[in-house]
């Protein structure tokens, strides 16, 4: 308990952190001002939800080869924990695009296949309520969400890919793209400290998968006593 | 300090997006824990 207290405390200190660092160590954009701080929030939560969804996707293909419970809790975990990460990103995103686009929300490749993913991993996470069977539910599940992920790389690639309203990568962008010295460090620091907060989660999260794991075994012997 | 109250907000929602999940799994971690317990219960009484 106090290890699980710690880890915790650990994971709240390295999100302050990286929340300070972003406001006070980052130095302001030039022709954003303020509202750019967004950016170290917003990206470093896709970054982490992405992962998520990846640990998710292996997870999936474990079921499907192994067919071991373990990597059906591990998958509904992660795509609870990315789903949550997506979720903030699709909240960040318009609260940052109303004052720098003039609008909320546009349709372009970048935030469709967002949305798209966020869709996908809620039907995910409601295939599973539909499903008594466990051994059932496990391999349709891990089968969809195998589907699922196949959204991921084109998230990725819609910036690369197309002409989009959304900025142009600064990470990963080629010639031309990349970001200050002190704001790249203070961006790989909140990614760092959003992975850790996901790391977490899907910890947490994977206890009770096992309770409930648990929980169905005794549910079982006490039908057959 | 313009646009100061959008950052604000953004990051408060996001850290209630996160706040409010941890909550829900605790939440149902416990009502399972219990759920677990009793069931751990009657079937000791039972044998």
């Amino acid at each position: 308990m106090w290890k699980r207290a710690l880890v915790g405390a650990v994971v709240l200190f390295l999100v302050g952190a990286a929340a300070y660092a972003s406001f006070y160590v980052a130095p302001t954009e030039r022709t954003m001002g303020l509202i750019q701080r967004i950016f170290y929030f917003h990206a470093a939560s896709a970054w982490a939800g992405m992962t998520a969804f990846s640990i998710c996707f292996v997870a999936n293909l474990l079921y499907v080869w192994r067919r071991q419970p373990r990597w059906d809790s591990l998958g509904v975990s992660a795509a609870e924990v990315g789903l949550a990460f997506i979720t903030v990103v699709l909240i960040t995103g318009p609260i940052w695009a109303k004052p720098a686009w003039g609008i909320y929300w546009t349709w372009d490749a970048r935030l469709t296949s967002t949305f798209v993913l966020w869709l996908l991993y809620i039907s995910y996470l409601l295939l599973r309520t539909l499903i008594e069977e466990p051994d059932r539910r496990a391999l349709l599940s891990a089968l969809f969400g195998i589907f699922a992920f196949l959204d991921v790389p084109i998230v990725f690639g819609a910036i690369r890919w197309w002409r989009t309203q959304h900025p142009a990568p600064v990470i990963m962008g080629g010639p031309g793209s990349g970001l200050e010295p002190t704001m790249r460090a203070v961006f790989f620091f909140s990614v760092l400290a959003l992975h850790a907060l996901m790391v977490f989660l899907i910890v947490e999260r994977y206890g009770l998968e096992k309770l409930r794991m648990e929980l169905d075994i005794l549910r079982q012997e006490a039908e057959v006593a | 300090m313009k646009n100061l109250d959008s950052v604000f907000a953004a990051y408060v929602i996001g850290w209630a997006v996160f706040f409010v999940f941890y909550l829900t799994v605790a939440r149902r971690t416990s009502l399972l824990r219990e759920d677990l317990e009793r069931l751990k219960q009657s079937l000791k009484k039972g044998q």
